[in-house]
């Protein structure tokens, strides 16, 4: 993770077209600016943080779905839960299953492991729509490259 | 059995807090309603999940951005005959 450049995912662990799902992984930093204000003294991931990871984990589950042919975007996100507190230098392993896939929008549940244990989850509408330029289409192509699942997707 | 005016009625009251009273067939979703677009997209959602079906919303959007009457989809007893269709077209013979 890279939280101030909201690169939230490390590596896609697995990707199972058939039944619409991903796995990744994603390492939260021992030091970041972030964990100066939130919170001294007490150093926590925040939850608003935790959600973007798992919109990122949606992200690209259908960007691998569509062939990365059209750029999702967060759109909604319902019972956001934060089960328990996520602190620097922790694992975690980021769920996305797509349960809908709407014309120009998909639904998504998602949640995140760590030590064993579910720490956050919630149910998110992305919108599906053209890429707007091809500056971004290729920044998630890169990503996708990065996060070392691109070449399987397509 | 409940007619799919009734459904989607029901679905517009519940996801977007409007009392179902108000809601007519004659209600155009967005500005009688004032269903908004993300709004909007819950209702196609559970419109979706209900009947079964995936609405051609983006079409529709598309079509109303060139042009077309937007009241052909998004006036309620409009929009519930589409559901039938695309209901109808979807249902195993």
């Amino acid at each position: 993770m890279r939280l101030e450049y909201f690169q939230m995912l490390d590596r896609v662990v697995e990707l199972n077209v058939e039944s619409c799902s991903l796995v990744a992984s994603a390492r939260v930093p021992e030091t970041s600016s972030v964990f100066e204000g939130h919170f001294p003294g007490h150093p926590l991931m925040p939850g608003v943080l935790l959600l973007e990871t798992m919109a990122q984990a949606a992200g690209y589950l259908l960007l691998a779905l569509d062939g990365f042919s059209r750029m999702p975007f967060f759109a909604n996100a319902k019972e956001a839960n934060f089960r328990a507190f996520v602190t620097p230098g922790s694992d975690l392993t980021v769920h996305a299953t797509r349960i809908h896939d709407g014309a120009g929008y998909a639904v998504v549940d998602a949640h995140i492991v760590c030590d064993g244990k579910r720490v956050a989850d919630a149910r998110l509408t992305m919108r599906n729509v053209p890429f707007p330029n091809a500056a971004l289409q290729q920044h998630v192509r890169r990503e996708g490259a990065r996060l070392g699942f691109l070449k399987e997707a397509l | 059995m409940a007619s799919t005016f009734d459904t989607v009625a029901r679905i517009i009251s519940s996801t977007s807090d409007v009392p179902i009273e108000k809601i007519t067939p004659d209600s155009h979703v967005m500005k009688d309603l004032e269903v908004d677009s993300l709004a909007f997209l819950d209702v196609t959602f559970q419109i979706d999940q209900t009947f079964g079906i995936r609405l051609p919303v983006e079409e529709w959007l598309q079509n109303v951005k060139g042009g077309y009457d937007g009241d052909r989809y998004f006036v309620l007893r409009n929009l519930c005959r589409h559901i039938d269709d695309v209901a109808g077209a979807a249902a195993p013979t």
